[in-house]
């Protein structure tokens, strides 16, 4: 699990270098846990490079973005990859996020 | 209409009667608008329509006619005043009465068309001024797919599937990804709408990224059926709880395939859903399951088609209409074993065929024993075992049952009571016992002498009866039962009995006994069926002239029966017949004497020993034979039908010992062939009075078996023996 995070004026910018399965569910979570500290106001997650993602990791998702409403800060999905856009295309999920989701030109093609 | 049940025929003579009172007095009231005869007879013809619908359970026609008494109930309690204009509807309201019960009397179980709903409103409402809801189904109608609506929380759901997956905590840890799930679901149809629920959202820090938060509901849009998407979650069946609704537009679909259920035979609700598509068999295994938990918890446990709709798992109008096919399959199927009737001449041809079937069986089964077909072995023992099934099945057919005959001495008795001045009920057992329609038919009038004779002499007159300390009211008892292949039938009352006295006076003096003759009780009344003996002094219309009981016991006689007699004096008299249950085939039981073959009905039969001197003390002289310190008189059959004859013994001979009644006897024969199909050919007319012998049948070889006639035979063993001698001279 490799997650890299910039600060920047309260705002924190994380880019996921994993999955997002039932394998690494248990170390992602406890990444994601770190950067809900106080002082964030928001929290972007760049999942441009979730190459897999299952109900755990989409559980994890929500989990954020409900913990994200209580703390009283932003979740801001950023970059979906193709593996995520799936997800969400299924479960008819992205306006429950709200963020704006980039398809990509080719997407679909690989 | 012609298979109209007579209740409800006579349903619709009454309704007829009462709608031409009714009419006759509205037209009365036209004249004389203040005729309490004319409102009283309108009313009461409204009122008793209602309770007689009512008691089919016509509800249309009850809601309607229930809204016309009201209104009457108020003419005639003087609130409201009778005018032409009221007349004038409440004719229009009798022709509507009459309308709808011409539709229900024609068209059970269906509802009202729209026509005659909306005429019978409008009348309503003419009466009344008020509208009121008659038929109720709309309104259920609409409230059912509210309640929907609210439990899928979607919006367009009329034409959806609604799934809702709920993982249990440890889903995910045990490999099932519900995503994929949903990924193949998309494959079948169209996903409209996912609405993901976490019933239980724990605090990021306190959640196990590993377990399962889960809850799915989806509104689904396919053309495929329950069972195929159920398929799709059967991995996850451990993991999950699943429930799937079907869309109201599969509801119609639904409905319509109830409809169309074939009717010939009554389902339970399970199978039925199951079989239209509407329940999966897994989903009818889990909410059977459950019922019986509850069963094991609650007193009462909830009927299937209330859980399946508490837990949202069918919509209530497929329930309700699955219930209504139900129960008319039921109806129908009642209705149709009643209504089956064949000819009766058929049916014996058909008995006939099955009699030559049995025939030819023996005798293909003959040629394969003789040539030794091993191969045709398997083939010819199905067979035989088919015949055999074939022959009780087309005896079934012939079966019915003896309470009908009985039901028809509850008119004797009533009437016969009557007359005698006497108080007598009929008490009938056993109406269910079945016997060969032939034999039913020719025991009627039998039956009749023997109930008449009981009503006459038996009964006592009340006064009488109150004399000897017994109820005022006698009682005759009717009961039939089963015993060894026989039937049994008893007629017996609580009279005064028979007097043995009498009797031994009226047989001397018709010469029947000899005045010092020493019979027992039993002997003495059985001579009451000896011709020519009556105890009546005066002889009426019913019985006493002394012809009658010889009759009766020829009757039976004549069905290969027997009848006998018991009373005890002053407390009742009873009289046993016994019959064969048919007349056409027996299973028979082959034995052969002296190179012939003869067949003892198996019923009979109580045992084969052998006849061995070693064994068995044995009186040659007496015909005697002491098995196991009982006396038993035997008879060489071989001598008996051959006299002349002179006897070949052989190596070793068996000993059949037969019952009849209480009665025993052995027969000696030379050799035991064991069970036979036995097809009865009555013997000519020259050879009716032969002794001994009941009847021919034809073996598979051809030759002609003698059926013997066990009770005869016995009683000729028993006349050729006297017992006191014999065991004095054995001993």
């Amino acid at each position: 699990m490799t997650a890299k995070a910039k600060k920047n004026d309260g705002t924190l910018c994380v880019s996921i270098k994993d999955d997002m399965t039932i394998y690494n569910a248990a170390s992602l979570k406890e990444t994601l846990l770190g950067y809900c500290q106080p002082g964030t106001h928001e929290l972007q997650l760049d999942l441009s490079a979730v190459t897999e993602i299952d109900s755990a990791g989409l559980q994890l998702l929500l989990l954020l973005k409900t913990e994200a409403q209580q703390r009283g800060f932003t979740l801001r999905l950023l970059r979906h990859s193709e593996a995520v856009i799936e997800v969400f295309e299924l479960l008819k999920l992205s306006m429950y996020f709200g963020d704006p989701i980039v398809i990509p030109a080719n997407w679909k093609k690989s | 209409m012609s298979d109209i049940n007579p209740a409800l025929e006579t349903f619709s003579q009454e309704v007829d009667e009462l709608l031409t009172a009714m009419e006759e007095a509205l037209l009365g009231l036209e004249a004389m608008p203040d005729d309490a005869d004319c409102i009283n007879s309108i009313f009461r013809a409204m009122h008793t329509i209602k309770g007689s619908s009512g008691l089919f359970g016509f509800d249309d026609v009850v809601a309607f006619t229930h809204e016309v008494e009201t209104v009457l109930d108020q003419v005639r309690n003087g609130e409201r005043t009778i005018d032409a204009e009221l007349i004038a509807v409440l004719l229009a309201c009798q022709d509507h009465t009459a309308r709808i019960i011409q539709h229900v009397l024609c068209n059970e179980n269906e509802p009202l068309p729209e026509e005659l709903q909306q005429q019978g409103q409008a009348l309503i409402v003419q009466l009344t001024g008020e509208l009121t809801v008659t038929g109720g189904m709309p309104s259920t109608q609409q409230e059912k797919t509210g309640h929907f609506e609210v439990d899928a929380n979607t919006t367009d759901s009329r034409d959806n599937w609604v799934i809702s997956l709920t993982f249990k905590q440890n889903a995910l840890r045990n490999g099932m990804d519900p995503l994929s799930f949903i990924r193949y679901l998309q494959t079948l149809g169209k996903i409209i709408e996912v609405i993901i629920t976490m019933p239980t959202i724990p605090r990021i820090e306190d959640m196990n990224p590993e377990d399962c938060y889960l809850n799915f509901k989806i509104a689904f849009n396919s053309s495929t059926d329950k069972k195929t998407i159920e398929d799709v979650f059967e991995f996850a069946e451990d993991d999950c709880n699943i429930h799937i609704l079907p869309p109201n537009s599969r509801q119609e679909h639904y409905l319509l395939l109830l409809a169309n259920l074939p009717e010939d035979q009554v389902k339970r609700l399970g199978e039925m859903l199951v079989e239209i598509g509407a329940l999966t068999e897994k989903e009818v295994v889990n909410i059977l399951n459950e019922q019986h938990d509850n069963n094991n918890n609650d007193d009462e446990p909830k009927p299937l088609g209330e859980m399946l709709i508490a837990k949202n798992i069918l919509q209530q109008p497929i329930i309700e209409q699955a219930l209504k096919k139900q129960e008319a399959v039921k109806q129908k199927i009642n209705k149709e074993s009643n209504y089956i009737r064949v000819d009766a001449a058929k049916l014996g041809y058909l008995i006939n065929l099955v009699g030559e079937l049995v025939i030819s069986g023996a005798a293909m089964r003959l040629m394969v024993d003789k040539h030794g077909l091993s191969d045709v072995d398997d083939v010819a023992s199905t067979m035989s075992h088919l015949v055999e099934d074939i022959r009780d099945t087309a005896l079934q057919l012939r079966m019915v049952q003896i309470g009908e005959t009985f039901m028809r001495f509850q008119r004797v008795v009533h009437d016969v009571s009557k007359e005698l001045g006497k108080q007598i009920q009929l008490q009938i057992t056993g109406g269910e016992s079945e016997l060969d329609k032939t034999v039913v038919e020719k025991i009627n009038d039998p039956l009749t002498h023997l109930v008449r004779n009981s009503l006459d002499h038996g009964i006592e007159t009340p006064a009488v009866r109150l004399q000897a300390g017994k109820p005022e009211k006698g009682t005759i008892q009717l009961n039939a039962y089963h015993d060894s292949g026989r039937i049994v039938i008893q007629v017996s009352d609580d009279g005064q009995g028979l007097d043995p006295e009498k009797i031994v006076a009226k047989a001397i003096a018709k010469g029947l006994i000899k005045p010092d003759q020493a019979l027992s009780n039993s002997e003495i009344y059985n001579l009451i069926f000896e011709p020519g003996l009556s105890t009546k002094e005066e002889a009426n219309n019913l019985s006493g002239r002394g012809v009658g009981m010889d009759v009766v016991r020829r009757n039976i006689e004549s069905l290969r029966g027997s009848v006998s007699v018991d009373s005890e004096l002053g407390l009742g008299t009873t009289v046993t017949i016994h019959l064969p249950l048919t007349l056409a085939i027996i299973d028979g039981f082959m034995v052969e004497a002296q190179k012939e073959r003869y067949i003892i009905p198996l019923s009979m039969v109580e045992e084969c020993v052998e006849m061995s001197a070693d064994e068995w003390q044995i009186d040659d002289v007496q015909h005697y034979v002491n098995l196991r310190g009982q006396i038993l008189p035997y008879l060489r059959l071989g001598d008996f039908f051959h006299k002349n004859k002179k006897h070949t013994p052989v190596q070793r001979e068996s000993l059949v010992v037969v019952r009849f009644g209480e009665a025993k006897a052995g027969f000696v024969v030379d050799e035991l062939h064991g069970e036979n199909q036995t097809v009865i050919k009555p013997l000519g007319k020259l050879f009716e009075n032969l002794n001994g012998i009941g009847g021919a049948t034809v073996l598979g070889s051809g030759d002609v078996a003698l059926i013997l006639d066990v009770q005869g035979l016995i009683q000729h063993a028993k006349k050729r023996v006297n017992p006191t001698l014999a065991l004095s001279s054995a001993i």
